[in-house]
């Protein structure tokens, strides 16, 4: 079968069953869409467990959230927040460095669902090429964010930031946000792969810097029984950071994907019909001279 | 420069200068055209009035965070949060007065919502608050001035009596009556805009604005005479010297009543109508 013409996870449902290969795609998205359907319970059906939005929200009015990346375009812009911004901005810190700071992206924000959904139909529609640009280019985005913070007194990335324009849409009302999603999908489908949430959000490129600590992680714990059908890598929105982790071992590399840009998706757990991957810790990063029948032991 | 680059770590040097130049040209592009974008769109329409407690303009778009707790919390659906392609910044929070003005709620609970800090958190009595101030705008349309009575804004004001005031006066088409005519004061104001919404006009002739569209702003080098001849106890200036004319006994000058005045007070006058009399007099010994 030629290669391009594979559909990745085909052969990871057909081995484990559909349900098995999809478990964590569907768990994402049921988590997506539960947190939009909690913040719209209040507006809708005026059930007030949580208010606000995703720059910042009250849950049973007690616990404050506050999305650190917004609270630091504040403080470059000159203004000082409110002692409970600080304490939502240090729960939700420490949230992200315990689950991994890209799960923002993968498990959280709505913009994920709409390139995820460009990504697949690109394939499905066996598009290919389109512009290159490097990855790095979001740090320099996320630094631009700040720098025009600092310069104009002003949030002025909030005026275009798609993350919490959609997510604020979707809660408050969405005005002309729509035209946004659209911009995204077609840039994704169209213009870059994954050349959103992967090249330019600085808001995953501020999650991925905080993820680069992060406990939670994915590894390639059973990396000698890949078998180098690569569908692991086609659906992986950051394919750069599975290579270290799978093909290491010769290079004495642990098999734990350690790289902060890995957004935890844990597509590449469900598309594996090897079993390859799993959820782990960046503890279990065990050097590969343990011979084979130890490491097995790694796993959960 | 050709030989230089058969050295591969000298091609690797100059690709990654190139691509880095690449990049930050391409950042440096979207920021400039955002930060434009942002700039053009930053001004606020007149009818949009801000929470209580809302800083500065300027400096509430760099300490609002868009979170809309502040719209969340109020318990009057006063406040909205604009929708992007509306002409106010998205995200932040706005109400229109003619629509749902602000109840002024005692505990001020949008301010106490605010994270960021955007909405002053020292702001503890409502009062004080000054969210923009009513400008009575149109005094061709509104009735009081046509001289029939309604008062609908002095009597709905929350500030009853302190932030408007009917002054009385007299009506001098009909020569008869009246105007009782609404007078705002910006030291109670606090811009709710309870006034604009119950305007009884078709079109509200009684307008909440913004403080900088709705004030004038003297000077700061003027000085009005009669406050620092309070403050000081006494005139700062010697008074004037009255005119004097050296003109003959029974003669005035003024020019308002057109120069030389004959005082003709029916005693005699000692001067001929014809002012040559007087010369031809003078001239004798």
């Amino acid at each position: 079968m030629d290669p391009r013409e594979r559909i990745p996870g085909q052969e990871s449902a057909a081995a484990r069953g559909w349900l098995h290969a999809h478990r964590w795609l569907i768990l994402r998205r049921a988590t997506q869409l539960g947190l939009l359907g909690l913040f719209l319970l209040g507006p809708w059906f005026d059930i007030w467990i949580v208010k606000g939005n995703l720059a910042s929200s009250r849950t049973l009015d007690v616990l404050p959230l506050t999305d650190p990346l917004v609270l630091l375009q504040e403080l470059f812009a000159g203004h000082m927040p409110t002692t409970t911004a600080f304490i939502g901005v240090a729960i939700v810190l420490a949230f992200y460095l315990l689950v991994g700071g890209r799960v923002y992206c993968s498990w959280v924000c709505p913009i994920n669902m709409v390139t995820d959904a460009a990504d697949w139909l690109r394939r499905r529609l066996g598009l290919r090429g389109g512009a290159r640009f490097p990855r790095e280019t979001r740090y320099w985005v996320l630094g631009a964010v700040l720098l025009m913070a600092l310069v104009s007194g002003q949030l002025v990335w909030e005026w275009i930031n798609p993350v919490s324009m959609v997510f604020r849409g979707l809660v408050f009302g969405m005005g002309l946000a729509w035209a946004m999603v659209a911009a995204i999908f077609v840039f994704d489908l169209l213009v870059a792969r994954r050349g959103w949430c992967s090249h330019l959000c600085p808001v995953g490129a501020f999650y991925g810097l905080l993820g680069r600590g992060a406990v939670l992680r994915v590894a390639a714990d059973r990396r000698e029984a890949c078998d180098d059908c690569l569908d692991c890598f086609v659906v992986c929105p950051e394919q750069q950071v599975i290579r270290p982790a799978l093909k290491g071992a010769d290079k004495g590399l642990g098999p734990v994907i350690l790289s902060g840009e890995c957004t935890n998706c844990g597509r590449c757990i469900d598309v594996c019909a090897e079993d390859v991957f799993h959820y782990t810790t960046r503890f279990n990063n065990h050097s590969p001279v343990i011979g084979h029948e130890e490491k097995s032991e790694v796993l959960p | 420069m050709s030989s230089k680059g058969d050295n591969p770590g000298n091609a690797a040097r100059r690709k990654f200068l190139a691509d880095l130049l690449r990049t930050a040209g391409g950042v440096g592009l979207m920021a400039a055209g955002v930060g434009l974008f942002a700039r053009q769109s930053a001004a606020l329409p007149a009818t949009a009035i801000r929470p209580p407690g809302a800083l500065p303009e300027d400096d509430f778009l760099g300490a609002c965070i868009r979170c809309g707790l502040c719209v969340r919390d109020c318990p009057y659906d006063t406040l909205r949060l604009a929708r992007p392609g509306e002409p106010v910044p998205p995200g932040t929070p706005y109400f229109v007065a003619r629509e749902v003005p602000c109840e002024m709620c005692e505990d001020i609970p949008c301010v106490a919502a605010c994270p960021s800090g955007a909405l002053d958190q020292s702001l503890k009595k409502i009062d004080d608050a000054r969210m923009g101030l009513a400008v009575l705008i149109d005094q061709e349309n509104c009735i009081a001035f046509r001289g029939l009575r309604c008062e609908v804004c002095y009597n709905v004001c929350p500030v009853r009596g302190k932030a408007i005031t009917l002054e009385y006066e007299h009506n001098r088409r009909s020569g008869k009556h009246a105007r009782f005519l609404p007078e705002v004061h910006s030291n109670a104001c606090t811009g709710c805009g309870k006034c604009e919404e119950a305007c009884i006009l078709e079109e509200a002739a009684i307008k909440v604005l913004p403080i900088h569209l709705a004030r004038g702003e003297l000077g700061h080098h003027y000085r009005l005479g009669w406050e620092e001849k309070r403050k000081a106890g006494h005139a700062l200036v010697s008074p004037d010297q009255p005119h004097q004319y050296n003109l003959p006994k029974g003669l005035d000058y003024d020019l308002q009543g057109e120069g030389l005045l004959r005082k003709e007070d029916g005693r005699e006058v000692p001067y001929s109508a014809n002012p040559l009399d007087t010369l031809n007099r003078r001239s004798r010994p």
